[in-house]
């Protein structure tokens, strides 16, 4: 079976005209995990039976004759830091090591409600900390265009697993760039939704102002899909907003002709990979050419962003990450006397390094006597950085830059220096603190064949604009 | 140097971590390269700009109305048996390092 060409469409029009089956597509993906997984690392846990009691309702349904759901019979991965009933989550971290959530996320709920077949669980950076997948507690993803190269973090293995033809699509989160950021490093789609637009419950929380959860996929009409599946209003998540959910997949062709798009000079400035610029600005020509209107802009705060970003989300996260103390779920320190070294042991033994560097940051940018100078401050930016795309989106209807500065890094290059791995987030980092959506499409790649990726960023709620250019684009190219 | 030893003993105090000597270290240096960096925020004056804590402000809030009728948007009507179920008690202990039928069970707290 040809994997490599399998959209969500392909499959399910495959299942439903019986030309094959669920079964055997869940086979064929599960074969070629036993045969590619061992050198990439995208799964941490599989779940075969789950997987193969969907493919077989599926085949029912077929075999009745009934209309399949959107994703029935589409095999998928989901990232790790969504909670799956009775199937280990954990987080990529090592103090979820044994943990079966009780109960499934309301995104993962509706991709199995519209038919999807999960396959397994993703590896990403532990709690979705990290830009490379090499802060997993596990083991490492590699890219699977180049093994010595990372896959881009953190849903990094979401996005190997579709690279490699793992997985048809997968769910990943994003929180400074996770979904993006992958999807350009291993030359998929990768949509970063507005905030408020899919439902977080169930997933592990990490910076719960900046978290999204989002699909990876070989195709923008593939993510248009996911989306319509798991967006909208969700009683369990009060931050999931209450406004209708368009339907994207009927927008999707729609001529790009006559759409503004801003151009940014802050994201083409230092730092930026010549041979990015030279794809980003080469792609942008293309939309031009497709008849998109091309209008300067300017976005004046973005320099002030990655400082900004890493005293939010560091703050959130060591709020969010108090709970792992080893008293309801978790590793729990042995030997221990008193409660308070319970707590402080049990955290010490199992999370790693960058965790415990972002739960310090944040902890002391939130202690008393320097919440003003750096919580308080990084709030205030934040309503700067916001009104810039105020500003912006007055002119344009959506504002096109490389989704990263480089083409995927070397394993091991950036991982002793904290800083200039956060610097990695430097174009994707401003749509989380913004809360507008964002997609990155594959725009060509560099002389070692590494892919590159455009980000198109939108107006809230406005994830049917991106996905018509990201699409106009990807016909074009 | 903003922070110093101390800092980073009082930080893991109040963090619940203990941190071994050589991560210590690791985060005296780690943090003050980060908080340097961070500093660029004060090239900004932001004394009459409001922060934002909260995306979902900006679509639901309705600024017209006071306290927390201005949060409306993300409240709903009470459900006497709540959204979902609670979970049985032996599934919510399920995944407990250590507890009985009913309780988690954590070492003694008060000495009798």
């Amino acid at each position: 079976m040809e994997l490599k060409s399998l959209t969500i469409d392909a499959a399910r029009s495959a299942v439903q005209e019986r030309t094959t089956t669920a079964l055997a597509l869940a086979e064929a993906h599960y074969a070629r995990i036993q045969k590619e997984d061992g050198q990439i690392g995208a799964f941490l846990t599989l779940s075969k039976e789950r997987a193969l009691e969907q493919a077989d309702r599926m085949d029912r349904m077929a075999a009745e004759g009934k209309t399949l759901p959107a994703l029935g019979g589409v095999p998928v991965g989901i990232k790790d830091v969504m909670s799956t009933r009775g199937l280990r989550t954990t987080a990529g971290s090592k103090i979820l090591e044994n943990y079966i959530p009780p109960y499934d996320s309301t995104a993962v709920a509706r991709m199995e409600a519209a038919g999807a077949m999960v396959l397994g669980k993703m590896n990403c950076d532990e709690f979705a900390m990290g830009s490379s997948n090499e802060n997993s507690a596990y083991h490492p993803v590699r890219n699977p265009r180049d093994l010595n190269r990372v896959p881009g973090g953190s849903s990094g293995g979401s996005a190997a697993a579709v690279a490699a033809d793992m997985a048809v699509v997968a769910l990943g989160s994003d929180t400074g760039g996770s979904i993006r950021q992958p999807a350009s490093f291993c030359g998929v789609v990768g949509l970063m939704p507005t905030y408020g637009r899919v439902s977080r419950y169930g997933l592990i929380a990490f910076a719960s102002s900046l978290d999204h959860i989002g699909p990876l996929a070989k195709t923008v009409r593939d993510a248009a899909i996911v989306l319509r599946t798991i967006a909208g209003r969700d009683p369990m998540d009060s931050t999931s907003a209450d406004v209708p959910v368009p339907d994207y997949v009927g927008e999707l062709d729609k001529p790009v002709r006559g759409i503004k798009l801003g151009v940014a000079k802050e994201y083409f400035g230092e730092g930026l990979d010549d041979e990015v610029r030279h794809a980003v600005e080469a792609a942008i020509d293309k939309l031009k050419g497709l008849g998109c209107e091309i209008v300067p802009v300017s976005l004046p705060h973005t320099p002030y962003a990655i400082p900004t970003y890493y005293l939010i989300a560091t703050a959130e996260a060591s709020a969010n990450l108090a709970r792992f103390d080893g008293v309801r779920y978790g590793h729990r320190a042995r030997g221990v006397k008193t409660l308070a070294e319970m707590y402080r042991r049990s955290r010490d033994e199992s999370f790693g390094a960058e965790v415990k560097r972002r739960i310090m940051l944040g902890t002391y940018a939130l202690s008393a006597g320097y919440y003003d100078a750096y919580y308080l401050k990084a709030q205030k930016v934040r309503t700067l950085l916001t009104r810039d795309f105020d500003e912006a989106f007055r002119k344009v209807d959506a504002i096109v830059t490389p989704t990263s500065p480089t083409a995927a890094f070397r394993l091991g290059e950036k991982s002793n220096d904290p800083l200039a791995m956060y610097l990695a987030d430097i174009y994707t980092v401003t749509a989380d603190l913004a809360g507008i959506p964002g997609i990155s499409v594959p725009c060509g790649e560099t002389k070692e064949k590494l892919p590159i990726g455009l980000q198109i960023l939108g107006k809230h709620f406005d994830e049917a604009t991106i996905l018509r250019v990201a699409r106009g684009y990807e016909q074009s190219s | 140097m903003k922070v110093t030893e101390k800092d980073v003993a009082y930080v893991a105090e109040l963090a619940n971590l203990e941190l071994t000597e050589e991560e210590r270290t690791g985060m005296l240096r780690d943090l003050n390269s980060i908080l340097e960096y961070v500093d660029r925020l004060n090239e900004l004056d932001t004394s009459d700009v409001p922060p934002m804590a909260q995306v979902s402000d900006r679509y639901g809030v309705d600024e017209a109305k006071q306290g927390s009728a201005r949060f409306a948007y993300a409240s709903r009507e009470d459900i006497l048996e709540g959204l979902r179920k609670s979970l049985p008690h032996e599934e919510a202990l399920a995944n407990a390092p250590d507890a009985d039928e009913d309780f988690f069970r954590v070492p003694k707290v008060i000495e009798r």
